[in-house]
């Protein structure tokens, strides 16, 4: 096997996710996995990928890859696996890297199977598990040729910190005039303050249901007696209720943590790939028929506002006890 | 301006996955993907606030997926085109690329719009495909779509915020279910649709080679459908006065408190 997994990276980081999946693939029977970074100024990223498994890094640095657009990447991983042979491309799900995968699939001519959770070698033969209609079944899916791409979920894998180094390689960035077209002629990316409600154990997150912003003080007393971190849908992001640093969903942050908390919220599909793979799920919602009720561990049909309240006064006062 | 949406026909209501052929079950009633709806509605206001200009429809699919297109007709589009064929049933990702790529070049357009995913497959990925093949740009999750000039400016959502991207026609653009509310199609407008022009062409009509479509176009298969891991036992209570108190000694239950 000869594998490549596209690292992602944003500011100075590259993105967990994307770790994960490198090393995932280097527990799939392949000694030297590869990684590729694209950027601009990418390099000090690229030793970091080294500490994770990736046995070669390829550093695609050029100042028309500073902008995270898919096109000018597709350009130069298809070369890099035309060049050298890979048969496996493996990708973390995200905005960017689904746009790249399905580019590559169409300019290699390679099957892509997407939003698989995990990955197996059943003697050189891949499998991936991917569940689907809405995770009521779990499908076994694979490749008729090579090379093979694969696009996981996020969160699928944690990363594993092997302390190992990685050889450095630079290429050559060649782009086509169609790929550099469209330009990024802004960016509005808050900076969040304080820890990132990535790394949070507990989350408690508020949507529309809560009725207003001023309601959102019931959702952050509650994170507060617990000990954890406040999350938002894209619906009260939009509605300029709370930060974009605390949406949770496709467009924001994926999260697990162990406990998540959800008031007022339906469970939109865009809310529940960024949250389904949370340990306990708690649902707080009055509509009875609301989506996110089919994937809670405990669903409550209620009002927020009554509900809420009452549970953080009593969490309170049991860990006052 | 010139705007093709690509939609999808997708079964009303639950879907299934067929357990012989391993694909999703197209029979029953079929629907509209909502997810396009959004990009049927971002058609027509563009074209409404333009010096004109004509919104097609087109979607690959079962005969069935008149039914989706007449949807899109009756929100307003000007003219649908279907590609079916039965040996195209299967097609994956590089196979329906490839067939919609080649009904596209031989419609031509300034702008081709997609939704942000499938309501039944949760495919999210089709559109930046197709815009390799066509070798036009691509930008997907637009929240926010101006244009000017002969050149579209996109407002997206990524996990970290908002982008504005600037693009030149023509351009494949997949639209975030944000970005607007999709009208209810009129009376007048479902008795309309009956009347506009609805084209159905078969693969070597638009020039695709019959390897190159269905499971011999395919480069990914299935191999088995399995129950998925149990989630232990899920619970659902009435939000009366002792609910708060369930909650806590649930997580009291999962030592979460």
């Amino acid at each position: 096997m000869a594998t490549l997994v596209f690292l992602e990276h944003h500011g100075n980081e590259l993105s967990k996710a994307s770790l994960g999946v490198l090393s995932k693939a280097a527990s799939l029977g392949d000694e030297d996995v590869a990684g590729i970074i694209a950027g601009s100024d990418v390099r000090t990223l690229a030793d970091e990928a080294g500490k994770f498994g990736a046995a070669k890094v390829y550093a695609a640095d050029d100042s028309q890859l500073q902008a995270p657009l898919p096109q000018p990447r597709v350009d130069v991983i298809a070369r890099l696996v035309r060049d050298q042979g890979f048969d496996t491309v493996l990708f973390a799900n995200s905005v960017l890297a689904a746009d790249i995968a399905a580019g590559l699939a169409a300019r290699l001519d390679a099957g892509l199977n997407w939003d698989l959770t995990d990955i197996v070698n059943e003697d050189g033969r891949l499998i991936g598990k991917r569940p689907a209609l809405q995770d009521s079944v779990y499908v076994d899916v694979g490749w008729t040729s090579e090379p093979r791409l694969a696009l996981f979920r996020s969160g699928s894998f944690d990363p594993n910190a092997t302390g190992g180094s990685a050889e450095i390689e630079d290429l050559q960035v060649e782009l086509e005039d169609f790929s550099t077209a469209a330009r990024m002629i802004d960016q509005a990316h808050e900076e969040s303050e304080g820890p990132s409600i990535e790394d949070a154990q507990i989350i408690v997150a508020g949507g529309r249901g809560l009725g207003g912003p001023e309601n959102f003080t019931l959702v952050e007393e509650l994170a507060k007696a617990l000990g954890g971190a406040v999350g938002a849908t894209r619906a009260v992001v939009d509605a300029g209720w709370y930060p974009y640093s605390t949406q949770v969903g496709q467009t924001g942050k994926t999260v697990s943590p162990k406990l998540y908390i959800a008031c007022g919220i339906s469970g939109a599909i865009q809310h529940k790939v960024g949250m389904q793979s949370s340990g306990v799920i708690v649902a707080i919602n009055k509509d009875a028929n609301a989506p996110i009720f089919e994937f809670s561990d405990l669903g409550v049909v209620g009002d927020v506002h009554e509900v809420v309240p009452k549970l953080t006064e009593l969490v309170r006062q049991r860990k006052g006890s | 301006m010139k705007i093709v949406v690509c939609v999808k026909q997708i079964p009303e209501g639950s879907s299934r996955l067929d357990p012989g052929t391993k694909r999703l079950d197209r029979g029953g009633e079929g629907a509209l993907n909502p997810f396009d709806a959004n990009a049927v509605e971002e058609a027509l206001r563009l074209r409404d606030g333009a010096d004109g200009g004509e919104v097609a429809v087109v979607s690959m699919g079962p005969a069935k997926a008149q039914d989706a297109l007449r949807k899109a007709l009756a929100m307003g589009a000007d003219r649908a085109v279907l590609i079916s064929e039965e040996a195209a049933a299967g097609s994956d990702l590089v196979a329906t690329s490839y067939a919609l790529a080649k009904a596209l070049e031989r419609e031509g357009a300034d702008l081709f719009l997609f939704g942000q995913q499938a309501g039944d497959s949760d495919g999210a990925v089709l559109w930046a495909a197709v815009a390799d093949r066509l070798r036009v740009p691509v930008v997907s999750q637009a929240a926010e779509i101006t244009q000017a000039d002969g050149k579209l400016t996109v407002k997206r959502q990524t996990e970290f915020g908002y982008d504005v991207i600037e693009t030149p026609l023509p351009a494949v653009v997949a639209v975030s279910d944000a970005i607007n509310e999709p009208r209810y199609p009129s009376l007048k407008g479902i008795m309309g649709a009956k009347s506009k022009p609805q084209e159905t062409l078969a693969l070597d009509e638009i020039g695709v080679e019959p390897e190159r479509s269905g499971e011999q176009g395919s480069r990914t298969e299935v191999y088995a459908l399995n129950d998925p891991p149990a989630r232990g036992d899920s619970r659902k209570i009435e939000g009366d006065g002792n609910a708060a108190q369930a909650v806590v000694d649930f997580l009291a239950e999962k030592r979460l408190v």
